[in-house]
C-alpha cells in the first residue's frame, strides 16, 4: 500500500476540498517555504474559491497569498505572525473579513477544540515515507523540530504531506505518525535552505544591546530564580541572545545546572545545553542549522508540540513551568502592556507568536527594549495594539534603566539591593522624550482589519487599517 | 574617579544619546579627529546640546577640542564651556606653554561664564616626540592641569615607527608620562587599545598600564570598558590587605610602638598611603570588604 499521489493537484482533488473551506499551514521553513504558494496556485487553479488559510505564521515568501486574496481564492486569513511584506497589504485593507490572529498555544488549542475546525492540511515535510510518517529532522530542507504542525495533522479532516525528500518506510524517527496522513506528495524541493534556517545566529556587536543584554542578565541573576533546576526562553534577536550568552556565564561561574531550555531553540541555547546549563531543550522549533544538527543527534534535545509547548487550557503545558522568558517589543506601555503585532506607523509586522504564552506562564517575563527606536520612544501611554497584557510581564529591561511592573514589588526591591539601575517606567517614557519629543498619535483608520484572539480566546484587541493619505 | 573614558564621534547623535549607558567613568566627547573639517560647527553644537539636555549622572563628560594651532579651538571651547564639562582633552600639546594658551583662554572664558576659577579641568593629550621630552614641564604648567593622557597613534607616526599590539614602541613614552605626571602630583591616563575586535588583547594591555601606574585608560569600543574597569578596580584581596595596613597601624599607635610589621614586612608611609587609596576607591565603587569585621 501506498500514499503517494502524483501530484499536488491530484491531492487537492482527492482531499475533496471545496468553496468555503478552511486550509492550513505550517511556518518551520519560514521565509524558505515553497509549499504554501505551491498549494494555492493549484486551489486556484482549480477554480476554488472563498477559502479560509490558517497558518501558524506567514511570510513575506508568501507575497502570492495577496493575489489569491484579490481574487477571493482566499477571504479569510488565520496566524500567530504576519511578516511586513503582507501585514502592510492588510493594514490598507486587502481583506474584507479581518484576520484573527492567535498565540502559538492559543492556535493548536482552538484546533483541537474544533472552534477553528481544518479542512484539509498541508504539511511540508523535510523526510516522509510514502505511508506519511515524516520529520524535519532529515532531508535536504531539513527545519529541526515540526511542532507547529501537529495540531494540524491531528485535527484536520485530510492530512497531505508534501516532501522533497521521500524515504524507505518505514521512515526512522518520524514526528508525524502515518496514522494521521491521508496522501502523500514528493516534489523537487519544498523550500529554500537559505531562508530556512540562517547559518548561524549571531549576538549582537551593538554596544547598546549589550548593555541590555548585562542588565537583564544581572536581573535574572538577582531575581531568586536562578538556581539548580532553573528553565529559560529567549528569543532570536540578537540582545537576547547576548542576554543568553551572558547568563551562560553566570551559570557556568556558579555551576548551576538548569532544567530546560525552551522555545524556538538557537545554536546558544545548543552550546548551553552542551555546557552543562540545562539537563534538555525543548524544542518547537529550530532556528539556525546548529539546533537543526543538534536535535537530530542529541537525545537530550527534543520536539515537542506547539499544544505542549504553549497551549492554555490543555491539562498543562511547558510554558507554565517556566521560570524565566526574555522577550522583545515594538512599543511597551505605562501599563506595561506590550505591542509586538504594529509598527510605529500602525502597519502590521509581527504577531503574538509565542510572547503572550511564554510572558502568561513564565515566573519572571522580562522585555528587553532600547529606549528609543529611531525617533520614537518604545514606551507610550497607550500601545496601539495590546498583544501581551501587562500583567503578565514583570520587567521592562532598557539601556536607560530596569523598569518593574508595580506587581513585582519584593522583584523590585532584589533589583534594587543589588545595585540594579531600578527606575519607574513613567520616568523611561519622559527621558526618551526629552530627546525625541512626545510622538502625535497616529491616525486611527474607521475599519477594524485584524482581531487579537487573547490565549484565553477572548478578544483581546483589534487592529485598525491604516488610512491611506491623499 | 575615572578608570576608563570612552572617545565618542562629536558627530554622531545616536552614540552621544547613548553615552551615559556604555559603562564608562567618563566619556570624551570628540570635536578633534573624529570630525571632518566640514563637520566642525555641527559637532560642536551638537556636543554642546548634549552637555545641556542630556544626564550624565554618574559618568563625567570630557570635551576633545581642536588643538591650539587650528583656527577651531577657542569656537570649540566658546560653545561647550557653559555646559560645564569636567575636563577639556587638549590635543597635541607638545609643551608648557599651549597648555598655558589653552588655560588663559578658558580663565577668560570662566570669568565671563561666572564660573568658579580652574572649574573646568584641563588634560593635554601627549602624541607629539615634543610633547613626552616636555612631559613634566606640561603637568607642572598650571593649576588647571587634572591630568596627562598618552596618545599613541598619533605618537608613533611622529616616531616613525610602527603602532604594534604589543605596544614596545611606546614602553618609553608610558613611562616617561607616568613619572612626569606623578612628579607634578596630577593623573595619568593610557592610550586607547585600537583594535576593537580583539575582545581579549584588551585585558593584556590594560594590565600593562595599570601595572606602570597608570590611573586609567581610555577606549574607543565600549566593548573594551569591562577590562578596563576591572583592572583599575582594586581586587577583593587589596582591599582586604588595605584594612589590615591600617589596622595594625591602629594597633601600633595604641600600643605606642613606631613601626609595625604585617606579613613579615614594615609598614611605612608609603604603604600606609596605598592603603588609604585603595580603600577609598573602594568605597566610591561601591566593593565590599569581604571580612571586614
Amino acid at each position: 500500500m501506498s500514499k503517494l499521489v502524483n501530484s499536488i493537484r491530484e491531492a487537492v482533488a482527492l482531499s475533496g476540498l471545496k468553496d468555503g473551506m478552511t486550509v492550513s499551514f505550517h511556518h518551520h521553513l519560514r521565509n524558505g517555504d515553497f509549499v504554501l504558494n505551491m498549494v494555492m496556485e493549484e486551489i486556484a487553479n482549480a477554480g476554488i474559491k472563498d477559502l479560509t488559510v490558517n497558518a501558524s505564521s506567514l511570510f513575506d515568501v508568501h507575497r502570492p497569498l495577496l493575489t489569491h486574496i484579490q481574487n477571493k481564492v482566499v477571504t479569510g486569513l488565520s496566524a500567530d505572525y504576519i511578516s511586513a511584506g503582507i501585514g502592510r497589504a492588510i493594514s490598507q485593507g486587502v481583506m474584507e473579513k479581518p484576520v484573527e490572529f492567535r498565540t502559538h498555544g492559543g492556535r493548536p488549542r482552538d484546533i483541537a477544540l474544533g472552534r477553528t475546525p481544518i479542512d484539509v492540511a498541508f504539511i511540508a515535510a523535510p523526510a516522509a515515507d510514502k505511508m506519511g510518517n515524516c520529520t524535519g529532522k532529515y532531508g535536504k530542507s531539513a527545519c529541526g523540530s515540526l511542532g507547529y504542525a501537529f495540531a494540524d495533522a491531528m485535527y484536520a479532516k485530510k492530512v497531505v504531506v508534501i516532501t522533497d525528500q521521500l524515504m524507505d518506510y518505514p521512515l526512522q524517527n518520524w514526528s508525524i505518525s502515518e496514522s494521521y496522513v491521508d496522501y502523500v506528495v514528493a516534489v523537487d524541493a519544498i523550500g529554500d535552505p537559505k531562508g530556512i534556517v540562517s547559518g548561524t545566529t549571531q549576538i549582537t556587536r551593538d554596544p547598546v544591546g549589550l548593555v541590555m543584554a548585562s542588565h537583564a542578565a544581572k536581573v535574572i541573576e538577582n531575581s531568586g530564580l536562578l538556581k539548580d533546576g532553573f528553565s529559560f526562553q529567549t528569543g532570536a534577536g540578537g540582545a537576547s541572545l547576548a542576554a543568553a550568552k551572558y547568563l551562560k556565564d553566570i551559570m557556568l561561574e556558579k555551576k548551576i545546572q538548569g532544567s530546560f531550555g525552551l522555545g524556538g531553540i538557537t545554536g546558544y541555547l545548543v552550546d548551553m545545553l552542551q555546557a552543562g546549563c540545562f539537563r534538555n531543550l525543548l524544542d518547537v522549533q529550530c532556528f539556525d542549522l546548529k539546533a537543526v544538527e543538534s536535535i537530530r543527534s542529541d537525545p537530550r534535545h527534543q520536539e515537542i508540540t506547539a499544544m505542549h509547548y504553549a497551549a492554555p487550557g490543555s491539562r498543562s503545558a511547558v510554558v507554565d513551568n517556566l521560570d524565566v522568558v526574555i522577550l522583545g517589543a515594538t512599543e511597551i506601555d505605562t501599563d506595561f502592556n506590550v505591542n509586538v503585532h504594529t509598527d510605529s506607523n500602525g502597519y502590521i509586522m509581527g504577531g503574538s507568536g509565542g510572547h503572550s504564552d511564554t510572558a502568561a506562564g513564565a515566573k519572571l517575563s522580562m522585555i528587553i527594549a532600547p529606549m528609543f527606536r529611531a525617533r520614537l520612544p518604545i514606551v507610550t501611554d497607550r500601545v496601539t495594539c495590546i498583544s501581551t497584557p501587562g500583567e503578565s510581564i514583570d520587567v521592562l529591561v532598557t539601556q536607560g534603566g530596569i523598569a518593574v511592573n508595580p506587581r513585582q514589588a519584593e522583584l523590585k526591591q532584589r533589583l534594587v539591593d543589588a545595585g540594579l539601575p531600578v527606575v519607574d517606567i513613567h520616568e523611561l517614557k519622559e527621558k526618551a522624550e526629552r530627546i525625541t519629543g512626545k510622538p502625535a498619535k497616529l491616525p486611527k483608520g474607521d475599519r477594524v482589519v485584524a482581531n487579537v484572539i487573547g490565549r484565553e480566546g477572548d478578544l483581546q484587541d483589534v487592529i485598525y487599517n491604516v488610512p491611506v493619505k491623499d | 574617579m575615572i578608570r576608563s573614558m570612552l572617545f565618542l564621534p562629536g558627530n554622531n547623535p545616536n552614540m552621544l544619546i547613548n553615552g551615559s549607558v556604555l559603562g564608562a567613568d567618563a566619556v570624551i566627547f570628540d570635536l578633534e579627529d573624529a570630525v571632518s573639517p566640514a563637520e566642525k560647527d555641527a559637532a560642536r553644537v551638537l556636543v554642546r546640546n548634549t552637555l545641556r539636555y542630556m544626564d550624565f549622572t554618574g559618568c563625567q563628560r570630557i570635551v576633545r577640542i581642536n588643538s591650539t594651532d587650528t583656527a577651531y579651538w577657542k569656537a570649540d571651547l566658546d560653545a561647550v564651556l557653559p555646559e560645564k564639562p569636567e575636563l577639556i582633552l587638549l590635543p597635541k600639546t607638545g609643551t608648557a606653554q599651549d597648555a598655558l594658551t589653552a588655560d588663559a583662554y578658558i580663565t577668560e572664558l570662566e570669568e565671563k561664564l561666572g564660573l568658579p576659577a580652574n572649574s573646568v579641568g584641563l588634560m593635554p593629550l601627549i602624541e607629539t616626540a615634543l610633547g613626552v621630552e616636555n612631559a613634566y614641564a606640561i603637568a607642572a604648567s598650571c593649576k588647571r592641569i587634572h591630568a596627562l593622557f598618552l596618545g599613541a597613534e598619533d605618537l608613533t607616526a611622529d616616531l616613525r615607527c610602527k603602532r604594534t599590539k604589543e605596544g614596545r614602541e611606546i614602553e618609553y613614552a608610558r613611562t616617561r608620562l607616568v613619572v612626569a605626571a606623578r612628579a607634578a602630583d596630577v593623573e595619568v591616563y593610557d592610550t586607547p587599545f585600537t583594535d576593537v575586535n580583539d575582545d581579549e588583547g584588551i585585558w593584556t594591555d590594560a594590565e600593562l598600564a595599570k601595572a606602570l601606574g597608570f590611573t586609567g585608560k581610555a577606549a574607543i569600543s565600549p566593548r573594551h570598558l569591562e577590562a578596563i574597569n576591572q583592572t583599575f578596580s582594586p581586587t577583593l584581596a587589596e582591599i582586604d590587605y588595605a584594612y589590615e595596613v591600617l589596622e595594625a597601624i591602629a594597633m601600633a599607635k595604641a600600643q605606642g610602638k613606631g613601626a609595625i610589621a604585617l606579613r613579615g614586612k614594615m609598614i611605612d608611609a608609603p604603604i600606609v598611603a596605598r592603603a588609604q587609596r585603595t580603600i577609598e576607591m573602594a568605597e566610591q565603587l561601591g566593593l565590599d570588604r569581604r571580612d571586614a569585621e
